[in-house]
């Protein structure tokens, strides 16, 4: 029989041809899919070289405490990160969320006692006021990319500003200093054996938020959206509602990170986080998460927070100037993209 | 005849639907039913209204005007959501799968099993189950994907058509509209879909199929609605009808007098349509 519409519709394709490239292009997805383990070898690598280079100071757990002290608030943006940049999002705002958070809970923690001996209860006050006003600012994000047609980038740039804007609004642009001693003894320094409480609270956030990702519905819906917003909504994903959620989970993590700066450093830093947002997305990006969402883990922003933290660490631990650091991570993170790109073209090359 | 049915007896049917896109009418009064049971064809030309009516009846777009009935209850399908709840799936042609999760992911993606106990309260799938349930259902539908634990975008245009088919087939209960559901298949699969599409009939089911193919129609199809500049223009009996009536009815060669009214059966007259 004859079909007189569309003859051609089917070309046949032989099944010899085909099936062999279907499993050319298995193998390279493999392959790609392997790149978590290409990240810890990359990562172990640079740890074996500055160790070689500077076994005494590299090496040493003064050090290494060092390197995770410096990476674990970081880690809390980034987290975040994933989820939204695996949801097809992009967040530029974290780093002014963060100062917005950590200004908003020095001033509460000040206006309550401004003594730097004020008590517990003054400190969790501190903490639930920074997350409070980091989930805000989250909701904002999070409301305008559901609800409107404006691109995640143009608004959390706008409130990257807005954010900003409003801290030093809130402060006169003055930094703020009013940090009771219990949380930068405890949080800021302290340790709990030998592990500081910076790494342990990023530790366990990056891990319950890992697991969300991997193993739960909330996480699925996070793929799902970010691969195809198209086979989200017939598959009836309430796609406004989990963005929204995303966003404000991002919020919510840059409050606790500015928290963990106060706890640090004892001021808020107002100007100390214009690039955090970068470091943040640099991190995710490095650790193996598509720039175009879909696909990524929480695995990979941990060890992509690393990379750039143990490189910049040796690289002053071995005389060189540490501005390489950024030169490195620039080009690692266009590499990033630039191999997602060779994946997914591998993959639409049907 | 298609029987004597009464309009109660349709699961699904528009009745006087109206769309427009700007200023083209891409369905003027189209008329649609399906039973349970049966499978009826949807054939036109390409912008015949087909995928248009097909939309607004499987809650994709809203209609201009006119009715949509399911098992008799004037419905309002806000969104393919809500069609699906009442039992109404589809498949497009695009196939509306998400390229980085895996078939078994696909197929229960918003509706993903959860797992019992504490983890079930955190949100915590059931992979293993869900896996087990996608490789049952692809191999009934001779779907080969070695390993299902790859993301449906690395998979050949074929595997990736079986995996859709095989998500409607798992889920539907009352109508499948099906696009185009064995365009991107070699013979084989072909046959396959054939097999589930009976299936989905026996089990009590509608099937609405969309295609060009009009040799598969005749030889899959119970029933034939031809569609032409956005209604419905004639009715054949699959089993009973040329291939030559077909095109002439979809290209206009053949004008017959055919008053189409709601319901299964137009009103037509002379030998042309319902024979």
């Amino acid at each position: 029989m004859t079909d007189p519409l569309s003859p051609s519709r089917n070309p046949p394709v032989s099944d010899d041809a085909q099936s062999s490239a279907v499993r050319a292009r298995a193998a390279l997805l493999r392959l790609s899919s392997r790149s978590g383990v290409a990240l810890l070898v990359v990562l172990a690598v640079l740890i074996g070289v500055f160790s070689a280079l500077a076994p005494s100071s590299f090496a040493s757990l003064s050090n290494v405490r060092n390197i995770a002290i410096n990476a674990a608030p970081l880690l809390l943006l980034a987290v975040g990160e994933t989820f939204v940049i695996i949801a097809g999002g992009i967040d530029l705002s974290v780093g002014s969320v963060l100062v917005f958070a950590g200004v908003l809970s020095a001033k509460s923690m000040g206006a309550i006692d401004a003594d730097p001996s004020a008590g517990w209860a003054v400190v969790l006050v501190g903490l639930l006021v920074a997350i409070a006003g980091g989930g805000a600012w989250g909701l904002v994000n999070g409301l305008l990319v559901a609800r409107t047609r404006i691109p995640p980038l143009i608004v959390t740039l706008g409130t990257l500003t807005a954010a900003l804007g409003s801290a030093q609004l809130l402060t006169g642009g003055v930094d703020l200093l009013t940090v009771p001693n219990h949380l930068s003894i405890s949080v800021g320094t302290g340790t709990v054996a030998g592990v500081p409480w910076l790494v342990i609270i990023a530790g366990v956030v990056a891990l319950l938020f890992g697991s969300v990702l991997a193993f739960t519905r909330f996480g699925e819906h996070t793929y799902a959206i970010g691969s195809s917003f198209e086979a989200a909504r017939r598959a009836g994903l309430n796609i406004r509602g989990h963005l929204t959620k995303v966003y404000l989970l991002q919020g919510l993590l840059a409050g606790l990170a500015g928290w963990l700066f106060l706890a640090r450093f004892g001021t808020t830093s107002i100007g100390g986080h214009l690039s955090d947002n970068l470091t943040a997305i640099a991190a995710v990006i490095i650790g193996g998460t598509s720039l175009f969402g879909g696909s990524g883990t929480m695995l990979g922003t941990v060890i992509g927070i690393l990379i750039p933290a143990v490189l910049l660490n040796g690289f002053i631990i071995v005389g060189l100037q540490p501005f390489w650091q950024e030169v490195a991570v620039g080009a690692v993170l266009v590499g990033a993209v630039f191999v997602d790109q060779q994946r997914r073209k591998v993959r639409e090359r049907e | 005849m298609v029987g004597l049915s009464t309009v109660t007896e349709l699961l699904l049917e528009g009745r006087g639907i109206y769309k427009r896109y700007g200023h083209i009418r891409a369905l003027s009064n189209a008329n649609f039913g399906v039973r349970a049971g049966e499978v009826v064809a949807l054939v036109g030309d390409n912008g015949a209204g087909k995928s248009t009516l097909v939309k607004c009846l499987s809650g994709a777009m809203q209609p201009d005007a006119g009715e949509i009935l399911i098992e008799g209850q004037a419905t309002k399908l806000d969104s393919p959501l809500h069609a699906r709840q009442l039992g109404v799936e589809t498949v497009y042609q695009d196939l509306a799968l998400a390229p980085d999760l895996t078939a078994a992911q696909n197929l229960f993606l918003g509706r993903e099993i959860i797992r019992s106990g504490i983890l079930g309260l955190c949100g915590v799938v059931d992979r293993p189950s869900m896996r087990a349930k996608a490789d049952t259902a692809l191999r009934n539908l001779g779907v080969g994907v070695q390993d299902s634990s790859v993301a449906v975008g690395s998979l050949s245009g074929g595997q990736r058509q079986g995996v859709a088919i095989a998500r409607l087939v798992t889920w539907a209960t009352k109508v499948v509209f099906m696009d185009e559901p064995t365009a991107a298949l070699g013979v084989t699969q072909r046959e396959r879909v054939h097999g589930a599409i009976r299936g989905l009939r026996d089990r009590g089911l509608g099937v609405v199929l969309i295609s060009h193919n009009l040799p598969e129609v005749l030889a899959v199809a119970d029933r034939l609605d031809v569609m032409r500049l956005g209604q419905r223009v004639a009715q054949f009996e699959a089993n009973n009808v040329a291939l030559e009536q077909v095109v002439a009815a979809m290209t206009g060669a053949m004008e017959q007098q055919f008053d189409d009214a709601p319901g299964v059966g137009g009103k037509a007259s002379g030998s042309g349509a319902l024979n």
